[in-house]
């Protein structure tokens, strides 16, 4: 199969910007391989394809990342919380700036990937491939092929805390890949908080198994890094009974594409996505979820809100798919855009795609500006415009931040989002 | 305390004039009521008192204590001490209640120069305004009037006004959807705040609420104008006959 000619340039010109990775097992080899093979059929994105009609991916597919200076390292709401520290600097795993690691399996990709045995070599790439369909997801497959940096982590029970992983920033120029494993065991469960600027362009991609009964908790920091040039992955797989819960706050950030791939397999499964996002200025911000329900029982919900202003951009492509035997699906869907002027755009694609027929599914889009009533209101009492408008901001994102189911966390994301605004 | 000259007053939108030139004087400690029928122009005066954007000011004044209203910011008037209780109190999702009186009077207190009021006085005395009001801690923690009963919105405006403590406070109806206990608790609220050095608009339909807050003059409203100043003797008379007489007496 050939390419059209400028999808076959940007595929040959990404694929040029990373060094291949040493040889590991045999099996990891193969995974590899079949990813290469995956990325290279299917061709790096354009903006002729369907999916990337609102995001132009050029800067994520230039065979040279752009350079992009490194600003202080932002205090964050994590800070406070008692967790599990893994840190990456501009990419790589620091041993010395990670936490000791106790109560819970956590191996660097490169171990896992050189070992001919271990619990989780099902996973890599496994969940990426399945993600696939229908729906291309080339960058996600030549992070398979040649990521070297990652971490692996296997719960077997109840942590009692949370994981946290930091990529910090050093090098301007680093282009970084980096592929996370996470599988829970059965009845496991897991918080997993994510934070930092990563590198001068990045790609993550984390495969997360979360079979019956098990419980995951992702909250991530996208901060206020205002030239952060990447794409994360979420391919996430569901069992019977089991939870997942994702949420991303964003602030700022030339161009960043986060995908979530849900697929619930076992009856009774719930998958929660949400974020809040704020943009000011030269800010292009793409979520895009696909949640395909596969078994009976299970419920879904998407919630995202986007605060745009000065020509800021937001983008939401979120689908969910009800296969023929998802039957008491309940499948729910908002996204909203709030305009704080004219420059600004949000675009909004929401899709369902039912072939069930008992099932409960909806979803609804919004945009608009702030609400002039309730803002004279406001000021009718004696508040300023610029802070009345700011109340009406956390209170539109704050239906995100509700997604958060412990209460403290969600507190800490409120405190960040404000002091973020400031 | 507040005056009015010769006020005239159009939508920005379309070219349809509303006030029609208003006089009107609210002398520091007294209780004006206004009357009149739908439509005459009486929410439109108090939402263009405290700035609303929408219309035009095409001729005429409006001070308070000597300011010149019409130049300041909706949140200036309100630190220079205008409060209106909107006849449709607004609901805003995700706002809390506590949160917004609370920055409301400290933002009051800033603008004014004064001290802001820490969380724990600030408890203790929303607190006891709010019982006085019979307004429980469970609507104190809710949204902005989300959800709240017609009443309860009602109820809610007076406790921002005893909060904000401003000397000229317009009720735009304050009394319509409240049941007869609510509207005493309403009215015995105004009442602990008239004071000499407050003054008092208060916008009805009905007599009733006059029986419990008793005006100092009448004025009566119609097509965007004050047709007729009197006693409390007005409101009984508009009570008893309606409004024909007045409008013909004033054609
Ligand atoms: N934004 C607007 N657009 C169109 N018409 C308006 C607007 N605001 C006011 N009006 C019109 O101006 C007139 C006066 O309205 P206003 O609300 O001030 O009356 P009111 O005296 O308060 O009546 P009510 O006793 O029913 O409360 C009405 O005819 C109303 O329809
Ligand atoms: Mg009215």
């Amino acid at each position: 199969m050939t390419l059209p000619a400028q999808k076959q340039k940007a595929t040959d010109d990404l694929l040029g910007a990373y060094d291949a990775p040493t040889s590991a097992s045999r099996w990891a080899n193969e995974a590899r391989e079949a990813a290469l093979g995956r990325y290279q059929n299917m061709g790096a994105p354009t903006r002729r394809d369907e999916y990337w009609k609102y995001t132009n991916p050029a800067a994520l597919t230039a065979g040279i990342a752009t350079e992009n200076p490194v600003a202080p390292t932002d205090v964050t709401a994590f800070d406070q919380v008692d967790s599990l520290k893994l840190v990456f600097v501009d990419g790589r795993f620091d041993v010395h700036r990670s936490d000791a690691i106790q109560g819970v399996q956590i191996n660097q990709l490169a171990d896992v990937l050189a070992a001919d045995i271990h619990a989780c070599k099902d996973l890599f790439g496994e969940l990426e491939a399945r993600g696939q369909k229908p729906v291309h997801r080339p960058l996600a497959a030549l992070n398979t092929a040649m990521a070297k940096e990652g971490v692996v982590i296997h719960v077997k029970g109840q942590l009692d805390r949370p994981v946290e992983i930091q990529y910090l920033r050093e090098d301007p120029t680093a282009d970084i890949l980096i592929h996370n494993v996470i599988k829970l065991d059965k009845d496991a469960s897991l918080t997993l908080l994510e934070s930092g600027a990563i590198g001068a362009r990045f790609n993550i991609v984390s495969e997360i198994d979360v079979p019956d009964n098990a419980s995951f908790h992702h909250i991530r920091l996208q901060g206020r890094e205002t030239q952060r040039a990447g794409s994360n992955h979420i391919f996430a797989r569901l069992g019977a009974e089991s939870l997942f819960k994702s949420f991303t706050l964003a602030v700022n950030g030339t161009l960043t594409r986060n995908e979530t791939i849900i697929e619930l397999t076992g009856d009774n499964a719930n998958a929660h996505v949400a974020c809040a996002a704020a943009g000011d200025g030269d800010f292009h911000h793409d979520d895009t979820v696909f949640v395909t329900h596969d078994a009976v029982n299970c419920e879904s919900r998407q919630v995202f809100k986007k605060v745009l202003r000065n020509g800021a951009t937001s983008c939401f492509q979120g689908k969910i798919l009800v296969k023929p035997d998802a039957q008491k699906t309940d499948g729910y869907q908002i996204s909203q855009g709030l305009l704080l002027d004219d420059d600004s755009n949000f675009l909004a694609k929401p899709e369902l795609e039912i072939y069930a027929d008992d099932v409960a599914c909806s979803h609804g889009s919004t945009c608009g500006g702030a609400d002039e009533t309730a803002l004279f209101y406001l000021m009718s009492r004696g508040i300023s415009r610029d802070q009345a408008q700011d109340m009406l901001v956390l209170a539109f994102l704050d239906e995100a931040i509700q997604e958060i189911a412990d209460e403290t966390l969600a507190d800490a994301i409120r405190g960040q989002l404000q002091a973020w605004l400031r | 305390m507040l005056k009015i000259t010769n006020l005239h007053a159009s939508l920005e939108e379309e070219d349809k004039q509303i006030l029609k030139g208003v006089n009107l004087e609210v002398p520091t400690g007294k209780v004006h009521a206004i009357m009149g029928p739908n439509g005459s122009g009486k929410s439109t005066l108090s939402y263009i008192l405290s700035g609303k954007d929408g219309y035009e000011v095409t001729d005429g004044s409006a001070s308070l204590d000597g300011v010149d209203l019409l130049e300041l910011e909706p949140e200036e008037r309100a630190a220079e001490g205008l409060f209106l209780a909107f006849q449709y109190p607004v609901e805003i999702p995700g706002v809390g209640n506590m949160t917004f009186l609370r920055t409301a009077l400290n933002s009051q207190r800033k603008a004014r120069g004064e001290e802001e009021l820490n969380a724990a006085d600030f408890l203790k005395l929303v607190r006891e305004k709010a019982k006085a009001l019979k307004i429980d801690a469970d609507m104190l923690k809710r949204p902005v009037n989300v959800g709240f009963s017609g009443g309860e919105k009602k109820r809610n405006e007076i406790l921002q006004m005893a909060m904000l403590e401003p000397k000229m406070c317009i009720l735009d109806e304050t009394d319509s959807g409240l049941d007869v206990d609510a509207m005493k608790l309403v009215a015995e609220g105004v009442n602990a705040l008239r004071s000499p050095d407050r003054a008092f608009l208060v916008i009805t339909h009905y007599q009733r609420l006059l029986d419990h807050i008793k005006p100092d003059v009448v004025h009566i409203m119609a097509d965007g104008k004050i047709i007729k100043s009197g006693g409390p003797e007005l409101a009984l008379q508009v009570e008893d006959e309606g409004y024909a007489d007045l409008l013909e007496g004033a054609a």
